[in-house]
Order: C-alpha cells, then sequence, then structure tokens
C-alpha cells in the first residue's frame, strides 16, 4: 500500500551545503532541526542543573551546595525547562518539520519568520545563558514579587529579557501555524480529514498566541518595578504583590497545555500508526484539543488558593479547573479504544506512546487532586506539586517528544536507529522516571516543602530513592543522544515508510525533497484509513498507470 | 523541482509556496489580524493594572490626571486620527498602483507620527521638570481634586503607569515609522502592484491598531475626573 | 521502622481528619482510574497483538452514548470531589467566634510571635490544647507561608496585608512549622514548632515567660502616645469617627461605597488614611507610615477591637512607650 522509494539523491538535508545553508534556509525541515540542536542544549543544562539537585537532596543537610547557590540552580532548571525546552519543544521541531507535510504544502505560511523564530529564541537564550554563566537567578521561575522586585541580587532583569525575547519566538511560531493550518492545506483536506497533530498544534497555537504576550508585558512590569522602582508590585508603595501572581498564573496555567497538548497530538499519531487503525472518536479528540485550550485560559487562580484570594474565588476556580479534566479524560478513554480491535506492534514509538498515556493520567489525576480545595490547602507548594507537574511535563510531554522522535526520526533523517537500544532505552526511562518521581507525592504529603535546600532526616529515605531514579533516568536519556548520532553515520538506509502508516508524510521519500512533494496531493478521505487509500496524485499515479 | 503547472514561470511578488496571489493576500491578512490579536493581550496585561489601581486608588488617580496636559493628549489624538486616515489613503494608493500617491500620503503618515511622538517628548520633559518620573527623584506634592491628602506612593503609581503605557504605545509608534520608511523605500522600487501589496494592507493594519490604543489611552490617562 | 520511615504527618488538629478524609478520597479515584487505564492498555496492547506484517486494525464508528458516558462520569466524580473539597475548605477558612486571636509577623528567616497576653516568642509557639486559636499574619519584607503540616492548614503570609488561619490542636506534643513559599537564601531554615501544651501547663508558661503587658495593654499606649485619642474620642466625635464596637461593622464611605471594617480596613486607615475617608468626616487624618512597625500595628489593632460600646478615653498619662 505504501511506496517503497530508498532515499533519492536530493534531498533537503544534501540540497545544499555549508554554514550559510542552514542559517539562512527558509526550508521548515531544516529550521526543525535548527530547533532540535538548540533545545538539546539547553534541555542537557537544565538536566545538569536537575543532577546536582538530586545530588543535594540526597542527604538531609544542605552539604554540597551553598543555600543561595542552591536556589539558582532550581531557578535556573525551571526557567530553563520551562522557557527552553518545554514550550517550544514538540511544536519548534516536529511541529515545523511535519505541519506543513502532513497538509501537503510546500512549506508553512511565512517561512522567513519562521527562521526568524529561531533565531529570536537562540537570542533569547543568550541571554538566559550569559545569566546562567554570571551566577544565575534565584527567584524560583515564578519571579514572585516583592522578593524578585527588591530582595534578589541575581540578574533578573537579564533572565526576564530572555524569557520576554523568546516569547516573541513562541507568538511567532503559533502564528504561523494558524495561518498555514487556515490557508495552506491540500486540496480536498477539509478540518475534520486532518492528522490529530495538526489538530492539536492547531490548539496549541491559539494558546501561544493569546497568552504568550501576557507573560511578556508580566516580565516587562517586572523589570521596569526592579529598574526604576514603579511601585506596582511593592506594598511600600500601595503596590499588589499577589496582583503579580494572577498576572504571571494567567499566562503560565494556559503555558502547561502549550507543552501537553502537542505531546497529546503525537500520540495520537503513534496509537493510530501502531494499532493501525484511525483514532477511535476523532471528532471528540480533535474537539477536545480546542476545550482544553479555551478552558486552560480560565483556572489560573488554581494557583493562588492559598494566597489570600477570598473563598468564594477560590470556589469558582476549583470547579472550572474540574472542568478541564474532562477534555483529557475523554482524549484517554479514545486513545484506549483505539487499541481494541487494533493491530498493535510493540515499537519503540508505541512503547513510549503507551507510557505516555499511563504517566499522562496520572499526572493528571494528581492535578484534579490539586484541584480539590481540601487537599491543595495541605499540599500546595509541597513535592506532591513537583512529583504532579514532573508526571504530566515530564511522563507527558517528554515521552511524547521522545516518542515523536523516534516515530519520525527515520523520516527526518532519512536513517534507521538501533531497534535493541531503543527499547532498552524507553525501558530505563519508565522506570527511572517512576522512581524518580513516585516518592515525591509522599514527601509532599507529609509536608516536605519545595525549594528547600535541606530538610529533616525522616524524610531521607524517599529522597534516596527519588535521587536513585533520577540517576537512571539521566542514562535512559543519554542514551537516545548516542544512537541517533550514531545513526546518522551508521543507520541503515530508511524506506519512505518503514511503520506501514498511513499519513501523508509517509507518501514522500525519507528524507524527503526540500519542496515535500514532487507533486501536490488531492486528499479523498479521513486520516489513518487502513482499509483503502485516500491520497491522490494524478500526475504520478497517471503516469506510473501509462507506463504498465 | 516542477512547479504545479508544468514549466511556469514563476508569477511575479508571488512566493514558491504559495499557489495564487489569492492565497497569499489571504494568509498575510489573517497573519497580521493575528498579530494585532496577541498585541491585544500584550497590552491588555498594563490595562488590567490600571484598572486594578484605578478602583483601589481612585483619588490619587485623578489628582495625577490633572497634572497631564489635557490640550497637549487631544491635539495628539487628532494628528493620530488623522494619521491613520492618510495610511488608509496610501493603502489606497497601492491599491491602485498609484505609486507616487502611496509614497505621498506613507510620508505624511510619518509626518504626523513625528509630530505626536515630537509632543509626547515634550510632555515626557514637562513630566521630568515637575518630578513625576518615577525613580528616586519622585516627588508628588498636591492636594486631590477635592482638596483631599493624596498619598505620593498611589500617585507614584499613576505615573509609573502613565509612562508604561504611553511609553510601550510610543515604541509601537517608533517601530511603525521604521516600518513605513521601508515601505517608502520598497514602494520607490516597485516592489508593490495591485496583486501584491500586502506589506501596505498589513503595515495599515497596524498602523490602525496603534491608533485605537492611543484612542483608549487618552482618556483613560488625560481625562479622569475631568468634566 | 515507621518512626523513622514515616509515610504520613501526625494528626493534630481537629480538621486533620477531615483534609486526610478528602485526601483518601482522592487518592482513591486517582488510583482507581490510573489501574483501569494500565490495566486495559496493557490487556488490549497484548491482546491485539499485530500477528502478520501486513495486517491492519479493523475501525468502529464513533459510539456517542459511550462518549458521554465517560465524560459524564468522571465530570459527576471530580464534581463530588470539587464539593466535599470545598467544604473542608469552608471550615479550614471559617475560625469559631470564640478563637484566640495571636499574631504572627514573618521575616526573613524567622518567625515572630506574640500572645494575646503579651508573651513573645521566635520560631516557637505555644498553645493551648483543645482550644481554637487564629493566627492573624503579616510579613515585614517579602512573601512567607505559614504551614503546619501536622495541623493540615498552611496561609501564605503578605507584606501589606494581614492573613488569617485557624487550628484547634487535639492533643499535646511538638509539631513542625515550615515556611512553604520561597523567600530567600535560607528559606529551608525558616522552621519552627508549634508547641501544644495542657491548658493547666500553657498557663504555667504564660505566667513564667517574658510577657511585659498583654498587647491591648500595649495597644492602649500606643493608642495615646501617637494622640490618637485626640481625635478619636467622645467629646468631640465631630473631628474623627468613634471606634469602639467598629470592628465587622458596615461602613459608609465619602464616596457613596459601603465596606466592612475588617483587620485590612484598619491598617490601611492609619498607613493611608486619605484613601477611604468616612462619609461626613473631612479627609484630615495624618498617615502614621513610617512611624509604626508591624508589631505596634497588630497591638493598636488588636486595641480597637476590644474598645468596648463605651470606652473610657485613655489619656497620654501612661509614658514610656516609644513610637518606634
Amino acid at each position: 500500500m505504501s511506496a517503497e522509494a530508498t532515499s533519492p539523491r536530493i534531498n533537503y538535508l544534501n540540497a545544499d551545503y555549508g554554514v550559510r545553508s542552514w542559517l539562512f534556509t527558509k526550508d521548515h525541515k531544516r529550521i526543525a532541526l535548527l530547533y532540535l540542536g538548540t533545545i538539546t542544549v539547553f534541555f542537557a543544562l537544565g538536566g545538569l542543573m536537575a543532577a546536582l539537585i538530586r545530588l543535594e537532596l540526597a542527604t538531609p543537610a544542605g552539604d554540597l551546595l551553598q543555600p543561595d547557590t542552591y536556589n539558582r540552580v532550581f531557578t535556573m532548571h525551571g526557567v530553563l525547562m520551562v522557557f527552553m525546552f518545554l514550550i517550544p519543544g514538540i511544536p519548534a521541531v516536529l511541529g515545523n518539520f511535519l505541519i506543513p507535510i502532513m497538509i501537503g504544502a510546500k512549506d508553512l505560511a511565512f517561512p522567513k519568520i519562521n527562521l526568524a523564530s529561531w533565531y529570536i529564541f537562540t537570542i533569547g537564550g543568550l541571554f538566559i545563558l550569559w545569566s546562567l554563566l554570571n551566577g544565575g537567578v534565584d527567584t524560583g521561575w515564578t519571579f514572585y514579587t516583592p522578593y524578585s522586585t527588591s530582595f534578589s541580587n541575581t540578574h533578573v532583569v537579564a533572565t526576564g529579557l530572555g524569557v520576554f525575547i523568546t516569547g516573541f519566538s513562541s507568538i511567532l511560531t503559533g502564528l504561523n501555524f494558524i495561518v498555514t493550518i487556515h490557508r495552506m492545506r491540500a486540496p480536498g483536506l477539509t478540518w475534520f480529514r486532518l492528522p490529530l497533530f495538526v489538530w492539536a498544534h492547531y490548539a496549541t497555537s491559539l494558546i501561544q498566541v493569546l497568552g504568550t504576550p501576557v507573560i511578556a508585558i508580566t516580565v516587562l512590569m517586572l523589570a521596569l518595578e526592579r529598574l526604576f522602582h514603579l511601585g506596582i508590585f511593592d506594598p511600600a508603595y500601595g503596590g499588589d504583590p499577589v496582583l503579580f501572581q494572577h498576572l504571571f498564573w494567567f499566562y503560565s496555567h494556559p503555558a502547561v497545555y502549550i507543552m501537553v497538548l502537542p505531546a497529546m497530538g503525537v500520540a495520537s499519531e503513534i496509537f493510530a500508526a501502531f494499532a493501525r487503525k484511525r483514532i477511535f472518536g476523532y471528532r471528540f479528540v480533535a474537539f477536545s484539543s480546542l476545550a482544553i485550550a479555551v478552558l486552560g485560559f480560565l483556572v489560573w487562580a488554581h494557583h493562588l488558593f492559598v494566597a489570600g484570594i477570598s473563598v468564594y474565588a477560590a470556589t469558582v476556580f476549583s470547579v472550572l479547573s474540574m472542568l478541564v479534566a474532562v477534555p483529557s479524560a475523554i482524549k484517554v478513554f479514545n486513545w484506549t479504544a483505539t487499541l481494541y480491535e487494533g493491530s498493535i506492534s510493540w515499537e519503540t514509538p508505541m512503547l513510549y506512546g503507551l507510557g505516555f498515556i499511563g504517566l499522562f493520567t496520572i499526572g493528571g489525576l494528581t492535578g484534579v487532586m490539586l484541584a480539590t480545595l481540601g487537599i491543595d490547602v495541605q499540599v500546595h507548594d509541597t513535592y506532591f506539586v513537583v512529583a504532579h507537574f514532573h508526571y504530566v511535563m515530564v511522563g507527558g510531554t517528554i515521552m511524547g517528544y521522545l516518542g515523536g522522535l523516534h516515530y519520525w526520526w527515520p523520516k527526518i533523517s532519512g536513517k534507521l536507529y538501533p531497534v535493541f537500544w531503543s527499547k532498552l532505552s524507553a525501558l530505563i526511562i519508565f522506570i527511572g522516571f517512576n522512581l524518580t518521581f513516585f516518592p515525591q507525592f509522599l514527601l509532599g504529603y507529609m509536608g516536605m516543602p519545595r525549594r528547600y535546600h535541606s530538610y529533616p532526616p525522616e524524610w531521607q529515605v524517599l529522597n534516596v530513592l527519588s535521587s536513585a531514579g533520577a540517576s537512571i533516568l539521566a542514562v535512559g536519556y543519554l542514551m537516545p543522544l548516542v544512537y541517533f548520532a550514531w545513526s546518522m553515520r551508521y543507520g541503515k538506509p530508511a524506506p519512505a515508510n518503514p511503520w506501514g502508516a498511513v499519513g501523508l508524510e509517509w507518501e514522500t521519500p525519507s528524507p524527503p525533497p526540500t519542496e515535500n512533494f514532487a507533486e501536490i496531493p488531492v486528499v479523498v478521505g479521513e486520516a489513518y484509513d487502513y482499509t483503502q487509500r485516500n491520497y491522490r496524485f494524478p500526475l504520478r499515479d497517471h503516469h506510473e498507470v501509462a507506463h504498465v | 523541482m516542477s512547479e504545479m503547472s508544468h514549466g511556469h514561470e514563476p508569477l511575479p511578488g508571488l512566493a514558491h509556496h504559495f499557489d495564487s496571489y489569492d492565497q497569499q493576500r489571504e494568509s498575510a491578512t489573517l497573519g497580521m489580524w493575528a498579530f494585532i490579536v496577541q498585541e491585544v493581550m500584550f497590552f491588555g496585561g498594563l490595562f488590567v493594572t490600571y484598572m486594578v489601581y484605578r478602583r483601589e486608588y481612585a483619588a490619587a488617580f485623578a489628582a495625577g490626571s490633572h497634572h497631564l496636559d489635557v490640550k497637549l493628549g487631544a491635539f495628539n489624538t487628532a494628528v493620530l486620527i488623522a494619521s491613520s486616515l492618510t495610511m488608509a489613503l496610501a493603502v489606497r494608493g497601492a491599491q491602485l498602483g498609484k505609486k507616487k500617491t502611496l509614497i505621498g500620503f506613507l510620508i505624511a503618515t510619518i509626518l504626523l507620527g513625528s509630530v505626536f511622538l515630537g509632543v509626547k517628548t515634550v510632555e515626557y520633559s514637562h513630566k521630568w521638570h515637575e518630578h513625576h518620573v518615577p525613580g528616586p527623584h519622585f516627588v508628588f506634592e498636591s492636594t486631590g481634586v477635592h482638596g483631599e491628602a493624596i498619598d505620593p506612593h498611589n500617585a507614584r503609581i499613576f505615573f509609573s503607569l502613565y509612562f508604561a503605557m504611553t511609553g510601550l504605545h510610543a515604541l509601537h509608534m517608533v517601530v511603525g515609522i521604521g516600518i513605513l520608511l521601508w515601505l517608502i523605500w520598497q514602494a520607490s522600487r516597485n516592489r508593490f502592484t495591485p496583486n501584491n501589496y500586502n506589506y501596505v494592507e498589513g503595515t495599515g493594519l497596524y498602523w490602525h491598531f496603534v491608533d485605537i490604543v492611543w484612542i483608549f489611552l487618552f482618556p483613560l490617562l488625560y481625562l479622569i475626573g475631568r468634566h | 521502622m515507621w518512626k523513622n520511615f514515616p509515610l504520613f504527618p501526625p494528626s493534630a488538629s481537629t480538621l486533620s481528619g477531615d483534609v486526610d478524609a478528602v485526601y483518601f478520597f482522592g487518592l482513591a479515584v486517582a488510583a482507581f482510574f490510573s489501574l483501569l487505564i494500565f490495566c486495559a492498555v496493557l490487556f488490549l496492547a497484548i491482546r491485539f497483538r499485530r500477528r502478520s506484517p501486513d495486517e491492519h486494525g479493523t475501525p468502529e464508528r464513533a459510539i456517542v452514548w459511550l462518549e458521554i458516558a465517560w465524560s459524564t462520569i468522571p465530570l459527576v466524580i471530580m464534581l463530588g470531589m470539587f464539593g466535599w473539597g470545598a467544604k473542608v475548605f469552608f471550615d479550614l477558612h471559617r475560625p469559631p467566634a470564640n478563637a484566640t486571636e495571636y499574631f504572627v509577623v514573618g521575616k526573613q528567616w524567622m518567625w515572630k510571635f506574640q500572645h494575646p497576653t503579651g508573651n513573645r516568642e521566635i520560631n516557637e509557639l505555644h498553645v493551648p490544647v483543645g482550644a481554637p486559636v487564629r493566627l492573624t499574619m503579616t510579613s515585614e519584607d517579602v512573601i512567607h507561608s505559614f504551614f503546619v503540616p501536622a495541623f493540615r492548614t498552611k496561609a501564605d503570609v503578605i507584606p501589606g496585608r494581614y492573613t488569617t488561619l485557624w487550628f484547634q490542636a487535639t492533643k499535646p506534643g511538638t509539631f513542625a512549622l515550615y515556611c512553604a513559599e520561597y523567600c530567600g537564601a535560607e528559606h529551608s531554615r525558616m522552621i519552627g514548632q508549634v508547641v501544644v501544651m495542657e491548658p493547666r501547663d500553657y498557663q504555667a508558661w504564660l505566667v513564667r515567660g517574658s510577657a511585659t503587658q498583654a498587647v491591648a495593654a500595649s495597644g492602649a499606649d500606643l493608642f495615646g502616645a501617637l494622640s490618637c485619642n485626640t481625635c478619636h474620642r467622645a467629646d468631640s466625635a465631630a473631628r474623627a469617627p468613634l471606634l469602639a464596637g467598629i470592628f465587622g461593622r458596615e461602613i459608609h464611605l465619602a464616596d457613596g461605597t459601603t465596606i466592612k471594617a475588617d483587620d485590612n480596613y484598619l491598617r490601611e486607615s492609619i498607613l493611608n488614611p486619605a484613601a477611604k475617608v468616612v462619609a461626613g468626616y473631612q479627609p484630615v487624618m495624618p498617615t502614621f507610615k513610617g512611624q509604626i512597625s508591624e508589631e505596634q500595628l497588630l497591638q493598636l489593632l488588636n486595641y480597637i477591637k476590644t474598645m468596648a460600646a463605651a470606652p473610657a478615653p485613655q489619656q497620654a498619662a501612661l509614658g514610656g512607650t516609644e513610637a518606634r
């Protein structure tokens, strides 16, 4: 059913050589690889911070780092991971690469803006890197006032500027995706024939465009307050430090859906491909993505339940937070149902998909626990929250990201990676992850607060388990770095469709030519159709018929 | 490497990844609207902060507002509205393929925008001399509109928001003028045709948006408690 | 073994059980659905393993009633969790009327307590068992958070305003207190303890302690020393409103709105009197910002709250209290 073509001699990777051909490219596929490079660097730095944290916390006493240093380490861990890895992550790498191909287009709507997005991202990252090399920031990635405006002696403004600049990269990527999906779909490709990966990125882009400007202005106000003592957040001037929290979380809550929606999009693709059938309840899953994006803007104050907001406001936000969990639940049930009567292969991407659905479920349900007011009072600002968000961001987003990389790597690189090592690293990551973060739920309910450098001795056993898990997890993350690099040089050439999957990206060679398709396809049916072929390439089909 | 319609010369001014001028124009327009939506959210953060503190410190805000020059503000409002008119006429010129009209109205828009910025500079320097710029030299000793005592700290918050909001707006004007200059340069090289004047149209949308932001800023900052 | 490897904090307040109950319910729901999905996914992934390389799955049409069911049932369960959690939350925020008020000032990196009797403590708070305790708290610098896991309660401590928290201890003992909002270098060491004592022991401890003066009495001194009584007195009611019984009352302001005279309103009226002027009065009250510390403010507030309906005007005859 799928075209078995070997790599053509000319593809987007070898179409042009030299540093300039990469740094001035307009090809969305090359830009995706530029992002892959820089994002991996930031992930490694953030991971280094994490290693320091878990090393320190293996013993109750604060004996590895000075308290001040520890505070900078956990802050930089958060800033690097959230702003420089998780938020751009899947959209910038996989979204950029795949969306034009999945909709049968030659590129995104605004290729030059796409390149500009990468430069903006990198420049913002350089500010943060500069700050890191000059001692970092010690406010926590949440920058709460008045500590960040009037008390911290670190490079708050530089880091804030880095976040501000990187935010525009996110906005422009979202804008590009929205216009592309609206205007550049191939003939016959109606909205409900789109892959769910595209739906997920559309919803993500809505959040990026609407939400990111709010963190931008908030960080700007923070910087102005710090530099000129405006008084907006300083109680000595009549300012309200809690106002900062409202403004901050108005973006930062939807931001977590920027992180997880694309991973859900990847999960949909993986389940469809490795069960070889259409996603059960396609329209429900598509609409759920939109529902998550919309509802995600209405729940921000569940981060402020103990910050002194009125009990009535707290009640409203608690209910809304329950509502936002429903579309996620719908997706989980639909993915599960997809497996029924499927033809399931346990290849590496599917291992990540299965891991994703389990870990995201745990993360999401503990989120519902946090949304429950009576529970949140006890566990707010404890390791319970830390465990929750790592389950959804690492167990969710990173599993989705790695699953997507493993699924589309043959398409992106034209090479196959070693199966045994990839399955082994998936298993190591799953085990390491759970060992690292499950004990933290227990620590949280017992009362271990977040951002603690030292702790009472009775909490050591759980902390040691967590740190042991972290070392296993680190090994698991290093392995793909090694074998993906290895595959670029020594991997077997990949066919156009190594998985026997259905999708426009599998209709073009691995790696694709610069213009993606020799001929723009026409779509005549729904996505993930394993019973009949829904793509037409009139000229190619005519040519093949004529020559039979 | 073949085009969709085999062997055609690529159409002038049509990017390689678009199929038609229509698709290109619709994409550009949708893109600019999306950009404007995010600008609304950007300014929105400041407007929300303004609303919170105006409600909390109504008297101080009114007192601060009375120290702004309403005449200059109103003049600036008229100037900006006029510049939106010249901008719209520039877009029309591009639409009709009239290069001289386009360039002429672009120049007019730049001039009016510059007048606006000049007046703002004058206003800012007044504020500096009256020690109303938040910072180490801030002083506010006036009483309120009805003679009540005003906490200078609260007035400071008003002026902080005044400078933040009008400053951000002015920055958008400066960027806008820069873009207009670039448009003049491109227009002089015959870049824009009735089939493809998307950059002019997009800039027009942006300019009108910046104008509308000012139309909100003027009453909120200059006209508090005035009759 | 469990003493050195606990899985649960001690249960030491009247609401600990309620919080634990809703927590266990949430945990049960989370565990149930997690296991459900885990098992279903694993089972299906094995049961429907691919048997030959070209095999594909059998698609089904969407089953709408199923979609509705698995949307509605979780929603109902979650709304139940919400309701239960909200009830516990309300209880955590509704101190009994007879709660004794203690005063807390958090600062980098210590907790300062003051008993109504005037006893002061640092990082340690002694309270009697079985009596409701209400804490009125503020910060001198950055945001902190007062957290006692054994009591299952927590509240942020914010500069520039008051927040409250209440508990009633159910058994004697020493219970850990943590700062739960990152506040700078020594955040991890801003810890203390709540020492719960039998009532008799508590009284004895109070007497032994270093109480100079009851908080209300300190407040009375300040009221005189700062000359509040020159305007806020019964015989010159034209100049300033009477403060007796004012706490908790609805106040009509000069701009036509009404406000409830709570802790934060009283505090603001001392520090920024022009912000909310009472209807019928001139805005002539001077500000005391910069002349009075957080603890002194708390003492004044406490005094105002204890002013009975017919106050004896305190003259500034009690000397010796510096207004700083």
